[in-house]
């Protein structure tokens, strides 16, 4: 087990090696120079032009750009966005936002998903099972941005419950309305998934034998059918955490919510490479270390599945 | 200003749908007037500086509306006639249209306490006009003399301070321009003419983060993209005294976030509603929404450097493609009335503005249209491009206007888009287009010298098109050296004159404002620069 876990941590540095070097090198590729930009439709000021240039390096071989970042990076400097500002600053600003938000779907989805799925795997074919598969197409099949529009018209505009936008995106209780959009399309997906498993696996030989020992159905149910059904949902939620926290902006833009996707949208438009790549070096590690526990959780749920 | 492409974020506009429009009229009656609370603050939606809020340093929307807040020149444009009007100074002088002569009033004061002199002024000018100091608009000071030595084109700088700016006591200082400029008092209402304290020059990037200004509102404090709060100053001496006690700028994601915050009065006043709302917001908002004039103009622009489109009988080409757009029909359909069909290329409602200066070739006129294309040899190869940025909306009036174009000409005709606002300006101005691009221009002051000296002269900073005339310029020069502003506006108007015949740029329509405000506030008008008259605005007791 602990020869696993230091054999995937040790994975880990090669993937965030080349993970941060391709964003870095792509952001360089985008179209157009950002500091001349900073002039909007007018000509730039050739000697400003040129000190900014120096100032950010960007007179600098590519590759000299690349290693200086990187030299920083391991000593915890993230660099300096165009706007002058530490981008760790703007990561620390960003990221606990985002941070809330996601976890808040992420639970959404996990309990109301599991919820739905469990009841709707044990009684299949009946009015339950028949009206959450309904239930759950539907929101696959509603964008998520019509979906948030819908909300924020509906509780924010009209019935005035919650205010439309997020006023202030550190109180965690006005993200509550957001996380919810975010979370809903997993949520079909979450209920989906717990529903097939649950219908295949109350057949199985092993479900069987614990209801024959006399097991209260309680307990046939919570230790022996739930979790050994949950291996594919855990393989989706390691996944789907990943997503939440990078691939917020759409409902992050409907909300307000400044959090890492907006930041990351505005970076990129900017073509500001460092914002761009420290926030992705922060995604990275968020990805991988969410597919290290989502393997270590095969594990817990299956007994038959051992790390040596 | 330049059109600020950057603080606009289309995103969710692009994938907003018509969906939110049913149904949601917020009720709450309208902007009436009742009695109001000078105490109480307002809230603004606004975008996140992208810069330190340094004068000198903002050239974009989130900034530099802030700052124009916080600081107050020497001048300033009534918001409702567009018109300058003294501020700071007293009165400004000039015998020659080359050195003015600026008288300040006396008790004027920074947030900070210290007095408004002279100095202030000129050491602002100075630091600003610096390059070590790395601000945007320095190029804003090139009209003065001895410029050159403090920013050179090349090289160390001479000196930091400019020759032309002489302090001679607290309350009078002296510019010396290098060349007549009569227009000049225009020009000083931009915001990178504001004072700046003494204890600026100490710490610039303290105070970048925490300005300290002589303007109606003083700074309170910045929550990086939340919210930058200011709060009315009790000793501001200008004409236009605040009736609010502040304004919170709310740092906003999408237009549409903002939208859905005026509906339900979270948010007071607001830039502009976002496309997806043009189409109903005078519905949902009835006597609160807005539609107002703006000084800006939306343009195609050609390629003239080119060797397709530089001989002279191009022009006609020209003329025949302007008159192949349904100038009309777009903006009411695909725009939605958010524009207004333009007849010259000085925007409306600025000083010098003659409506018909491009004449009948801004007119719809399909037969004409095509017999000028034909004259002038049509367009090469038959077909033309426009290059547009696609992160800006313009997608759909391109493709209009090429449609308009196609149909009534029979010219192939096709949008040409780039990834965003960067890369279309990198391919515009290293001249890497054949055909023609989207242009515009946004009144950096309310005087028809900006639009034509800035854009057409020959080799002006943002002539794109490589338009050089000797007519053209020879008129401007002349206006430039004028006795008075009101013979610089008919110089210029001369100039604007020059430019149906040759057609470097064909004016489609002109900007509006439109947008709104919540039930809790009254007295919101727009002046020309699209910003609410900040100091007017009443919030309701």
């Amino acid at each position: 087990m602990g020869r696993f876990v230091a054999r995937r941590l040790l994975q880990m540095i090669p993937v965030f090696l080349g993970t941060t070097a391709l964003i870095f090198f792509m952001v360089h590729l985008l179209p157009g120079d950002p500091l001349a930009a900073l002039w909007g439709d007018k000509a730039p000021d050739p000697v400003q032009l040129a000190a900014l240039r120096h100032q950010q390096h960007f007179d600098e071989p590519l590759i000299q750009q690349y290693l200086d970042y990187m030299g920083g990076l391991f000593t915890g400097d993230f660099g300096k966005a165009l706007d002058g500002r530490p981008v760790l600053d703007k990561i620390t600003e960003a990221l606990p936002v985002t941070v809330q938000l996601a976890l808040l779907a992420f639970g959404f989805e996990i309990v109301l998903g599991i919820g739905i799925g469990l009841f709707a795997g044990l009684r299949r074919g009946k009015v339950f099972d028949k009206s959450a598969l309904v239930f759950t197409l539907l929101l696959i099949s509603i964008p998520v941005p019509v979906l948030g529009f819908l909300f924020q018209t509906i509780f924010g505009i009209n019935l005035k419950w919650v205010k439309p936008t997020v006023q202030d995106s550190t109180d965690i209780t006005q993200l509550v309305l957001p996380a919810i959009v975010l979370g809903s399309l997993s949520l079909a997906y979450v209920a989906r998934l717990t529903r097939t498993s649950i219908a295949e696996n109350i057949k199985a030989d092993y479900v069987r034998t614990a209801v024959a020992k006399g097991l209260p159905r309680r307990r046939v149910i919570g230790t022996h059918l739930l979790r050994n059904s949950l291996i594919p949902v855990v393989t989706f939620l390691g996944t789907d955490l990943g997503a939440l926290m990078g691939g917020a902006i759409v409902t992050e833009g409907i909300f307000n919510v400044q959090g890492v996707g907006h930041a990351l949208y505005q970076a990129i438009n900017m073509k500001e490479g460092a914002t761009v790549s420290g926030f992705v070096a922060f995604l990275v590690i968020v990805y991988l270390a969410a597919g290290l526990i989502v393997d270590l959780l095969y594990a817990v749920l299956d007994p038959r599945i051992r790390y040596a | 200003m330049p059109v600020a492409a950057r603080a606009r974020l289309v995103l969710a506009a692009a994938t907003s749908v018509v969906l939110v429009a049913t149904g949601c009229s917020s009720g709450g009656g309208g902007g009436g007037s009742g009695s109001s609370d000078a105490g109480k603050t307002f809230s603004y939606q606004s975008s996140e500086p992208q810069n330190p809020l340094q004068p000198a340093n903002a050239n974009e929307v989130g900034g530099g509306r802030i700052i124009q807040n916080l600081f107050k020149g020497l001048v300033d444009y009534d918001p409702s006639t567009a018109k300058i009007r003294m501020q700071v100074a007293d009165k400004i002088d000039t015998s020659d249209s080359q050195t003015f002569n600026v008288t300040l009033k006396d008790g004027w004061k920074f947030h900070d306490g210290t007095p408004v002199h002279a100095k202030n002024f000129v050491d602002a000018w100075n630091w600003g006009a610096n390059p070590a100091n790395n601000q945007i608009n320095s190029s804003w000071f090139s009209d003065i003399e001895g410029y050159q030595d403090v920013h050179p084109a090349g090289g160390k700088p001479a000196s930091d301070k400019m020759s032309g700016l002489t302090v001679t006591d607290d309350l009078h200082f002296t510019v010396k321009l290098s060349h007549k400029v009569s227009y000049f008092e225009y020009k000083l209402g931009y915001i990178a003419f504001s004072p700046l304290p003494d204890g600026f020059f100490k710490d610039p990037a303290g105070y970048g983060q925490k300005p300290v200004g002589n303007g109606p509102y003083q700074f309170v404090s910045w929550s990086h993209n939340t919210e930058v709060v200011t709060k009315t100053f009790p000793d501001y001496q200008g004409v236009d005294k605040p009736k609010n006690g502040g304004i919170v700028f709310k740092m906003y994601t999408t237009s549409e976030a903002a939208y859905a915050d005026l509906q339900s009065s979270n948010l007071d006043v607001m830039d502009q509603v976002p496309p997806s709302a043009l189409a109903n917001y005078k519905n949902d908002l009835g006597d609160r929404a807005i539609d107002a004039p703006q000084g800006a103009i939306q343009n195609i622009g050609f390629t003239l450097y080119q060797g397709d489109w530089s001989s002279p009988d191009k022009a006609k080409v020209r003329q025949g493609l302007s008159m192949a757009i349904d100038r009309d029909v777009i903006t009411k359909t695909v725009l939605q009335g958010s524009r207004k069909p333009a007849t010259a290329w000085v925007a409306e409602g600025v000083e010098g503005y003659k409506d018909g200066a491009c004449g009948d070739f801004c007119k719809f006129d399909p037969a004409r249209a095509k017999q000028l294309i034909q004259d002038g040899g049509g367009v090469p190869g038959n077909k033309l491009l426009i290059t547009y940025n696609a992160d800006g909306g313009h997608k759909e009036w391109v493709d209009a206007v090429c449609n308009s174009i196609r149909q009534n000409t029979g010219v192939d005709c096709l949008g040409d888009p780039k990834p965003d606002f960067k890369a279309a300006r990198a391919a515009i101005t290293s001249h890497q287009l054949n055909g023609a691009f989207r242009t515009g221009w946004v009144q950096d002051y309310p005087l028809n010298a900006n639009f034509l000296s800035d854009v057409y002269r020959t080799g002006a900073a943002s002539n794109d098109f490589g338009y050089s005339n000797a007519q053209f310029d020879d008129a401007a020069t002349k206006a430039d050296e004028a006795a008075s502003v009101a013979d610089t506006v008919s110089g210029y108007q001369q100039a604007e004159a020059v430019l149906p015949s040759g057609m470097p740029a064909i004016p489609l329509w002109y900007y509006r404002t439109n947008s709104g405000y919540s039930t809790k506030v009254q007295n919101v008008k727009f002046d020309s620069f699209g910003n609410p008259a900040w100091t007017q605005v009443e919030v309701k007791g």
